[in-house]
């Protein structure tokens, strides 16, 4: 190792980027556009879910009934049928996810027997929205049933024994208003930096051997290392800016809580970068071509650290194969790793598993890294 | 084969196939110090294999290679900083300037301050690129660029300098300009080994190489080459010289026929004995000559020879 030529390196690539308008962009525009694009575009919430109304009865007890859908916010109410024909239209042409139709005798049958049903038309063609949609209208009509029964019984003088007997005491810790936007944003976060990592250095070898500079510079006393790691301090330094970037977007712009220390997230970010910067390195070594480098880079790492990563979909909840796969991905190390700095404010005591686990990726991909970058042509 | 200097390159044997080409196919040559020293031969005769191979870029299969006294297949690293490599293409960082490309070549040799700012200005002044030294690489002509490779390559004062086809995509006056530098560097006692498809280049080199399909055709001074061949060439020009070829090939003595131009020539045993045979002959056919002459060997002619065995003395 020779910090000379290491630093000559690092000091080359720095003046690439910032003569390179391409590099800049994508160093600071691209982290910033993906958070923005991300975390307004992942939503796993369902609110105000497009609701036609076609009220056969029109009584005053159908009317209320809707006037509660209406005032939910999970429901809003788009149009408002005369025909069951126009309902079944509605919902083909995806004007409403669900159709909601009271029955001419609705009022009478709830007078006279104490019960009755109404229909909902649901469009799942995407299930997860649908299911929501079917929870939420049960909720809705529970609360309103039971508003009946009270309103019932109130009549019949028992009005002050009512209310159900067991009610849960419910306190959300984390992530207290159930706000799914402070889920997705460090998960988010974990996307852009896998993918910005793997993509600053997954161009800067494959542009070396295009061009030609990396077979004269391998001719040259150059150890691989030095190669490797003036490559690497750099773009680390890039990385970690982005990951500060990244992190005030999530915590000014989008209002999520930043419960832990920073030292902690700049130790795990700096971990994840190495992997993703090395992961880069690896790809560009092996395909040698900007665009091959390129495309196994943001198919290596966007893909699993959207899926796999525990992000988007609970790892819990996968089939065991693709659970065991997962250990082998190591963004949802990161993920689990912001997740408990935003939100729960833990430290390095409670994340010490995955933190340790990104230290030993971070070293895995470095060995092959070096083992890679042999000074051969061949 | 004798070399009056001490050999700095010595190649035994040299193997090397990619998949079931075979590259590179058992070769054997000495470079002496301070020779400028061509290895000639057509595209894909294994040129730039070879001289990857002496730069330790590329591993060899079977051979032995030494040079500036190191063992290049063993210690691959060890030569790399006793000599200089510059592959056919620039390998300079075009969004970096003059300046900063050599201050960065020159820093990964470890060559001090003062002796880059010694070795630049010189350079840069044999070459007319003083001017220009804040100029980005990638704003420079062809010509240009490649006489600032070959400063990158120099500013370590390398004994031997190894050169891929380094006046390809030249104009004739930079490569004017650029051999220039090549004698001005010889005269300091630096070896060169160039590697060139130009064959009127090649008549240039002191020593020579002849490489066919991976093979050595012959390696010897270029005049002592011409004496070496089998024969004597003629040439004829005319309008028609694929008949002419083909009508001629078959006569007694001649040895080998080849369309160069707008002509053929003729490889023949005896030239006072055949010019008259041939020139009957051809009179007896339609065919129409403006020229018909005996001509002293080029190096094309040495290559063609070669390439079809008639090179007497030639390497095991």
């Amino acid at each position: 190792m020779n910090a000379r030529r290491t630093l000559l390196v690092a000091r080359k690539e720095v003046t690439h980027v910032l003569r390179d308008p391409r590099s800049l962009f994508l160093v600071l525009l691209m982290p910033l556009a993906q958070m923005m694009f991300l975390g307004y575009g992942v939503n796993l919430d369902a609110k105000h879910i497009p609701l036609c109304i076609f009220d056969r009865e029109g009584s005053q007890a159908s009317r209320t009934l809707l006037s509660w859908f209406g005032a939910s916010e999970y429901f809003s109410v788009v149009n408002v049928l005369r025909t069951y024909d126009e309902s079944v239209a509605a919902l083909d042409a995806g004007r409403c996810r669900m159709a909601l139709v009271i029955p001419a005798d609705f009022s009478r049958e709830v007078n006279d027997k104490g019960k009755t049903s109404v229909q909902a038309l649901v469009d799942a063609t995407d299930d997860n929205h649908a299911n929501l949609a079917i929870v939420y209208a049960r909720a809705v009509l529970a609360t309103y049933s039971e508003k009946l029964r009270l309103d019932y019984l109130g009549r019949r003088g028992f009005a002050h024994q009512l209310g159900p007997i067991l009610t849960v005491e419910t306190r959300t810790w984390f992530n207290e208003e159930l706000e799914n936007r402070n889920l997705v944003v460090p998960g988010v976060m974990v996307i852009v930096m896998a993918m910005v990592g793997a993509l600053l250095t997954s161009l800067t070898i494959a542009r070396e051997w295009e061009v030609g500079t990396m077979e004269q510079l391998i001719s040259t006393p150059i150890k691989p290392m030095e190669i490797a790691l003036g490559k690497l301090i750099p773009y680390f330094a890039i990385g970690l800016l982005d990951t500060a970037l990244c992190a005030e977007i999530g915590v000014y712009w989008f209002n999520v809580p930043m419960r832990g220390s920073i030292v902690t997230l700049t130790l795990a970010s700096s971990l994840f970068l190495v992997v993703a910067l090395g992961s880069g390195f690896l790809y560009s070594a092996v395909t040698k071509s900007q665009f091959g480098a390129t495309l196994v880079a943001l198919l290596m790492t966007y893909m699993p650290s959207l899926l796999l990563s525990g992000f988007a979909f609970p790892i819990s909840q996968m089939p065991f194969a693709v659970r065991f796969v997962t250990y082998f991905v190591p963004a949802r190390y990161y993920v689990t790793i912001l997740k408990g700095i935003f939100l729960k404010g833990v430290g390095l005591k409670s994340l010490a598993v995955p933190t340790l686990v990104l230290g030993l990726y971070a070293i895995v991909v470095m060995v092959q890294v070096t083992a890679i970058l042999r000074k051969t042509v061949d | 084969m004798s070399h009056p200097g001490e050999s700095i390159v010595a190649v035994r044997g040299l193997r090397r196939s990619f998949g079931s080409t075979k590259a590179v196919d058992g070769l054997s040559f000495d470079v002496s110090r301070g020779e400028i020293f061509g290895l000639v031969g057509p595209d894909g005769a294994g040129k730039t294999t070879v001289m990857r191979i002496l730069a330790g870029v590329l591993t060899a299969d079977s051979g032995s290679v030494e040079v500036a006294g190191c063992d290049v297949r063993r210690y691959p690293e060890s030569v790399k900083s006793h000599i200089s490599y510059m592959p056919q293409r620039f390998g300079l960082y075009e969004n970096l300037s003059i300046d900063e490309n050599i201050a960065f070549y020159a820093g990964l040799f470890g060559v001090s301050r003062r002796q880059r700012e010694e070795v630049a200005a010189r350079l840069l002044a044999l070459t007319g690129l003083s001017r220009f030294r804040s100029r980005l690489a990638g704003k420079l002509s062809g010509g240009m660029k490649q006489k600032l490779a070959l400063i990158c390559a120099l500013i370590h004062e390398p004994q031997l300098v190894l050169l891929d086809e380094p006046t390809t995509g030249v104009d004739p006056i930079s490569r004017g300009e650029l051999w220039h530098l090549l004698y001005e560097l010889q005269a300091q006692a630096v070896t060169l080994l160039i590697a060139t498809a130009y064959l009127e280049e090649a008549e240039r080199c002191n020593e020579l190489a002849l490489i066919h399909q991976g093979r050595l055709l012959a390696c010897d001074k270029p005049e002592h080459l011409k004496r070496r061949m089998a024969g004597e060439v003629l040439r004829l020009v005319t309008p028609d010289p694929r008949s002419a070829r083909d009508y001629l090939a078959a006569a007694e003595g001649v040895r080998n026929c080849v369309l160069i131009g707008d002509g053929i020539r003729l490889v023949v045993d005896n030239a006072e004995l055949r010019m008259p045979e041939l020139r009957s002959l051809m009179l007896q056919t339609e065919l129409r000559f403006s020229s018909f002459e005996q001509v002293s060997p080029t190096i094309e002619d040495l290559f063609v020879a070669g390439a079809a065995g008639l090179l007497q003395g030639a390497p095991q």
